[in-house]
């Protein structure tokens, strides 16, 4: 069940900033310890960043979870960028088309509970996080 | 405009990261401190990482950037002040600082500092030992 939900752009990295603190207050809100927080954070600031500079921009979607009595936060992002052509490729340590350190999604997917990739050429792609309490 | 100050300690250069980087911070900043070692002759840097709440790949490449370009000048890096959260994160994100040091704090970084110049100095003494 969804409890509450919000909506942010990514299309600058003063953006990046910006979700990367309504994370901590959405995780803080949540309860999670500290450690948890940090996680949750540093994903969001991978995706997000890979939504501005692979994806052209594109928005977050924040949402508070709560099943069978466990609470938790879930981020979508999204872009309507060139799309990813091969996600296994794209999901491996060290693998970037850029100048990073190709850790983004494989690093962030292993900072949550649920990771989840759907990616089209043409356009574009949808990185759903999801980390319980 | 907004900049990262850099300190000068002795032989070596304190940079504090305090504000919530954005990625054209982090570029002028690459630059002035490449500036700054080749100028000073600096042989050390410690950054001071305290006031972060996180670090993800994009500054974890600006700090490995650095120690790689102080490398080159003749200085090495220390990182001092990761939170532990922070460190626990970095791991599980695969982020490995190859040839970045870490310290507890700066007073701590800057011992490990002066030993490892003295070392260095006297491996240069014995002629046997260099590389
Ligand atoms: N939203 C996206 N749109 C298009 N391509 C992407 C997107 N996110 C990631 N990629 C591709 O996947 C690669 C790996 O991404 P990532 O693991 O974050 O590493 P890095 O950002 O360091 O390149 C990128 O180099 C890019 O080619
Ligand atoms: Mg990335």
């Amino acid at each position: 069940m969804t409890s509450k939900t919000d909506t942010l752009e990514v299309h600058s990295s003063t953006d990046i900033v910006l979700i990367r603190q309504a994370v901590r207050k959405w995780t803080a809100e949540l309860g999670f310890s500290l450690v948890d927080q940090t996680k949750m954070i540093t994903a969001a600031s991978e995706l997000a960043r890979n939504a501005l500079e692979y994806g052209g921009g594109g928005e977050v979607r924040f949402e508070q979870l709560e099943k069978s009595g466990r609470r938790g936060l879930r981020l979508t992002f999204e872009d309507h960028g060139p799309g990813i052509p091969d996600i296994e490729q794209a999901l491996t340590d060290g693998f970037t088309t850029g100048q990073g350190m190709g850790l983004g999604l494989s690093g962030s997917r292993r900072l949550v509970n649920e990771f989840e990739i759907a990616s089209t050429v043409g356009e574009g792609t949808r990185v759903t996080i999801t980390r319980w309490k | 405009m907004e900049r990262i100050p850099i300190l000068r300690m002795g032989p070596f250069l304190l940079v504090t990261i305090q504000v919530d980087l954005h990625d054209r911070l982090v570029v002028t900043f690459q630059d002035d401190l490449t500036e700054q070692i080749s100028r000073t002759g600096a042989r050390g840097v410690l950054i001071d990482i305290s006031a972060l709440d996180m670090v993800d790949s994009f500054m974890g490449r600006m700090i490995a950037n650095i120690a790689g370009m102080s490398r080159i000048l003749d200085a090495e890096t220390v990182v001092v002040g990761m939170r532990p959260a922070v460190a626990i994160t970095l791991v599980e994100l695969g982020l490995a600082l190859p040839g970045v040091r870490t310290a507890l704090d700066v007073e701590k970084g800057m011992e490990l500092l002066r030993a490892s110049r003295g070392l260095r100095l006297g491996k240069e003494e014995d002629g046997d030992l260099e590389d």
